[in-house]
């Protein structure tokens, strides 16, 4: 572990404040829906979708990286951590929204 | 090949590849196949949704209400949640870091702070499930589509207000909630529904103000949402269960207590464990073994469950 991370807790708060203030954003975004990300539809979905998705992956690797310390552990057990979710949830997610989409159009 | 070979090598860790302890070796290794289990859970909730497009309730007229607040607020109670759980992620590092410094003490009051944290979670996810339970609007279950609503012109209303019943009134005086009566035979509850049927008909004839919405959100006139009721129609539904639910596609409501009971779950699990170390840390327990490596671990455990939550928030509320 890095001994310089350790110096304070004004690193634990910066990340809380990240949090807090892309969450907020989130929910500001969920209640007043602009109309230019409710109208734009990029891959199948509204353009409102996707920054929701990119906004909680950002949250995630905080989380990840800084509370539960992954960032600062050796890069093997990093990656084995690391790899497996990141070739298998898309993959899944991939397999079964498509057969999703396929299941509404068969109907 | 001897150490000075393979120092600095192997991806840094040398002759110890991971350079971590057996405990959090393990935990991660859980923590990924808990991932996995999530990841299914939200990628069927994604293919459900995605096969019933048209239908698929929306989370913003399904969980609308705040604890003593009248009107309609959605999002702002989920958002309270995450802040909560957010926050008492935030308490469990600090819990971990004074650990690093053994300052016990100071683990003993972040660690105390957390368990509150987690106890709110999931008393306000107690509320939100009573809340999805009681029901809020109500419904029309139909055999032809999924459930329908009533609505006033274009805007949602609720059968409570088109029946001229009072919302919390209990069984005996309202017919809508005639299964929390006891003893009921089959029959009696098919005369209920049929009987429901029947003056939600009477009414919509006496009131011409209201309507119906059907399923995929389109608005019939008074005349065809008589029609459309007497043909279709097979009862009226207050609040959500397993089998039926008031808000829509009866997956909605299984995918919702499943995937945020089995969240709950964890963070109730979570909280057990809290407690059971910081009762060992005010022991002094891992004052004697000279590390808080156990608060560690327990505090990765924590943080994946604020992770999970996260995911459910966007997919669930968001999305």
């Amino acid at each position: 572990m890095s001994d310089n991370q350790h110096n304070g807790n004004w690193w634990i708060w910066k990340v809380f404040w990240i949090l807090l203030g892309l969450t907020t954003f989130e929910v500001l975004l969920g209640m007043f829906k602009p109309a230019f990300l409710v109208n734009t539809i990029f891959l199948g979905t509204k353009l409102l979708n996707h920054v929701f998705i990119i906004l909680t992956i950002i949250k995630a690797a905080y989380i990840v990286l800084i509370f539960m310390h992954l960032g600062f552990e050796k890069k093997s057990l990093k990656w084995t951590i690391l790899l497996p979710a990141l070739v298998l949830v898309p993959y899944l997610l991939f397999i079964i929204l498509s057969e999703g989409v396929h299941a509404y159009i068969i109907l | 090949m001897s150490d000075k070979e393979t120092y600095g090598k192997a991806w840094e860790g040398g002759d110890k590849p991971y350079e971590s302890s057996y405990g959090k070796l393990m935990m991660w290794f859980f923590l990924i196949t808990d991932t996995l289990t999530f990841s299914a859970f939200l990628a069927a909730y994604g293919f459900s949704r995605f096969k019933f497009e048209d239908v698929w309730p929306i989370a913003e007229e399904v969980f609308t209400h705040f604890p003593f607040l009248n009107g309609e607020h959605p999002l702002l109670f989920v958002a309270l949640m995450t802040f909560i759980l957010i926050m008492s992620s935030v308490t469990m590092v600090l819990a971990v870091n004074f650990g690093h410094k053994m300052q016990k003490n100071k683990v003993i009051l972040w660690l105390s702070l957390t368990i509150v944290g987690g106890i709110m979670f999931l008393g306000s996810q107690a509320w939100e499930w009573g809340h999805f339970i009681h029901g809020d609007k109500g419904g029309v279950e139909t055999n032809i589509e999924y459930t329908v609503h009533i609505a006033e012109g274009e805007k949602l209303s609720s059968v409570y207000k088109l029946m001229d019943i009072d919302k919390y009134s209990d069984a005996n005086e309202n017919p809508l909630k005639y299964f929390a009566l006891e003893d009921l035979t089959s029959e009696m509850k098919e005369g209920f529904d049929v009987q429901n049927i029947k003056s939600l008909i009477e009414k919509l004839e006496e009131k011409p103000a209201f309507n119906i919405r059907k399923a995929n959100r389109t608005y019939l006139s008074n005349e065809e949402s008589i029609n459309y009721i007497k043909e279709n129609a097979t009862k009226v539904v207050v609040g959500a269960n397993l089998v039926d639910n008031e808000y829509g596609h009866r997956l909605f409501a299984d995918y919702f207590f499943f995937i945020t009971g089995f969240h709950g779950f964890h963070v109730f699990s979570g909280v057990i464990l809290l407690i059971i170390i910081l009762i060992n840390t005010i022991k002094g327990t891992y004052e004697k073994r000279g590390h808080y490596e156990m608060v560690e671990k327990v505090g990765l455990y924590w943080h994946f469950v604020d992770l999970v939550w996260v995911f459910v928030f966007t997919f669930f509320y968001l999305v």
